[in-house]
């Protein structure tokens, strides 16, 4: 559990990562994602509970956890008194890297991150994907067991962003850890093992993407417009729907048979069929409504 | 946080030194900015005080204006190299450049990039002191036989200032805020220390003040008797008191920080 003065960021959460998965969080903004990030990395002291990251204790070992971990943070925090090259060397000393292997990682991290053009540039003058990119060369500086990464992609063009997911897809081969919280859920999707989707401090579900989905919204969901005509059909059929404005969801594991039911019975013509998302379990777990 | 609490020793690493070598790299990038105005400051002062305006002052206490002014000047440097690398400094690295964070990722912690960064604030007030004192021996003002002793006295008066400087850091709201300690602070005692005339010429009320609260005090007088070449009793004094108070912020600055950003 984590408080703050009046505010419980976290509270009565359980989750276990397995070695060498990739976990994903997910949850609105304030849902309290970042907060646990923190409490991973130890820099966010636990109000109360237990946690443990490689069987040592959040609390007392912090050194050695950290030595262990690979951050990417939300906000960039490059050093932007030194280049390219130099933010990795000046980060190496921190986990008291020699400098001479610190330089061969260095190099080697720059290429693996194609940045390597960008040596000598000032941080600053970087572009936003250039900055990620090398806020990831950093975090793996001191050969991480774990990568924890807030918003890894936000902001980056679709090129940028294949790239981090492609780096993070060969990371993950070389059996690091991933944990990572995202408002891309197609992100989460396509690259999380398991994920967890958080709301108000709380854990809501948990399980791999394709499990949540059917578990949640079942496999397919077909959209039609609201109106009267069509929620007496539906109730009629006892379906699992929902209506947002002008539009009805209708959830199902089978959305053909749904919407040929529609179009028979209800004589309904503007129907469109379409696999379930992340996107929809997130919506229908944590609301419509505006976060701020 | 009790009050207890702030006076908590913090456990600090050798790990501090790796945010010290950082601080020192990116000082040694502007290096010959960097050491430009403590070599021209001291030089402008002398010159419109020491020489110009000294000229109408009778000799203080048998020395002449310029003599007297120049180990404050030397003192008055130490304050503002670590008072400002500790405050404007650090803030501008916890809030704007938010490297203060990117380091508490690695095994380096809190206490540790603190304690760097006041080892930095204090290694600054001795980087000063270090390039005014050959200048200011350069002009007959200081006696050399025991000049180079103002080196690390330096290196002590700059770590006072920095967790001077550190302890509002960790409560200032904004950057802006930092003004008000500089003007009801450090300016006052900039000019009411003993610096640019003698202290017993203030009021008895206001001496004991000075003498009492105002750090710079004793850093103008311990430098001033260390450049006179006299070694007086009195220097012990004034070494026991910026080593107690120096003391005590050093730790209460570590722990206010801590207050701020770990949450």
């Amino acid at each position: 559990m984590k408080k703050y003065k009046d505010l419980l960021a976290v509270n009565d959460v359980s989750f276990t990562i397995e070695e060498g998965e990739m976990f994903g969080f997910l949850g609105p903004n304030g849902a309290g994602k970042t907060t646990i990030m923190r409490m991973i990395q130890c820099v966010s002291p636990l109000t109360s509970g237990s946690l443990e990251i490689f069987g040592l204790d959040a609390m007392s070992h912090q050194r050695e956890i950290k030595s262990h971990i690979g951050v990417v943070p939300q906000e960039n925090n490059l050093d932007m008194d030194f280049t390219v090259y130099e933010n990795l060397l000046v980060f190496s000393r921190y986990f008291d890297i020699p400098r001479g292997e610190a330089e061969r990682r260095a190099t080697e991290l720059l290429e693996f991150v194609h940045l390597e053009d960008k040596r000598d540039t000032m941080t600053e003058s970087l572009s936003g994907g250039m900055k990620r990119r090398l806020i990831l060369a950093r975090a793996l500086i001191n050969r991480p067991k774990m990568l924890i990464l807030d918003e890894p992609t936000v902001g980056l063009d679709p090129q940028a962003r294949h790239l981090i997911w492609d780096k993070l897809r060969s990371l993950k081969k070389q059996g690091v850890t991933v944990v990572l919280t995202s408002h891309y859920l197609d992100e989460v999707e396509k690259l999380c093992d398991r994920l967890v989707v958080m709301d108000y401090g709380k854990i809501l579900v948990e399980g791999s993407p394709s499990q949540v989905i059917e578990t949640y919204v079942g496999s397919g969901i077909v959209e039609a417009e609201n109106n009267p005509e069509l929620i007496e059909c539906l109730q009629r059929k006892e379906a699992s729907y929902e209506i947002i404005g002008d539009l009805v969801h209708i959830y199902t594991d089978n959305p053909k048979q749904i919407a040929e039911y529609l179009t028979m019975e209800c004589s309904l013509s503007k129907l469109t069929a379409r696999p379930a998302t992340l996107e929809d379990v997130f919506l229908k777990l944590t609301g419509r409504r505006l976060r701020e | 946080m009790r009050i207890s609490e702030y006076f908590r020793i913090p456990t600090v690493s050798s790990k501090s030194y790796t945010v010290w070598q950082r601080n020192k790299d990116v000082f040694m990038k502007d290096i010959k900015l960097n050491f430009l105005p403590p070599f021209i400051e001291p030089l402008l002062y002398l010159a419109a005080l020491g020489f110009g305006l000294g000229r109408f002052i009778e000799n203080i206490d048998g020395v002449p204006y310029a003599n007297f002014i120049a180990p404050a000047l030397i003192a008055i440097s130490v304050m503002y190299a670590s008072f400002f690398e500790c405050s404007y400094g650090s803030y501008v690295r916890m809030y704007y450049q938010k490297t203060f964070d990117a380091i508490i990722a690695t095994p380096v912690t809190i206490e540790d990039v603190i304690a760097g960064e006041l080892l930095w604030g204090a290694t600054r007030s001795m980087i000063n002191a270090a390039v005014m004192v050959p200048v200011i021996a350069l002009f007959g003002l200081i006696d050399i036989s025991y000049a180079l002793l103002i080196i690390p006295f330096a290196f002590l008066g700059g770590l006072l200032f920095g967790a001077i400087g550190m302890c509002f850091t960790a409560v200032t709201p904004n950057i802006m805020a930092i003004n008000y300690p500089v003007l009801l602070f450090i300016t006052p005692m900039f000019l009411f220390s003993g610096t640019f005339f003698p202290l017993n010429t203030l009021p008895p009320l206001v001496q004991y003040f000075a003498i009492a609260f105002l750090p710079l005090t004793h850093i103008v007088n311990g430098i001033r008797l260390i450049g006179y070449g006299t070694l007086e009793p009195v220097l012990l004094f004034d070494l026991a008191w910026i080593t107690v108070v120096c003391a005590i912020l050093l730790v209460v600055s570590i722990n206010m920080m801590k207050k701020r950003l770990i949450i």
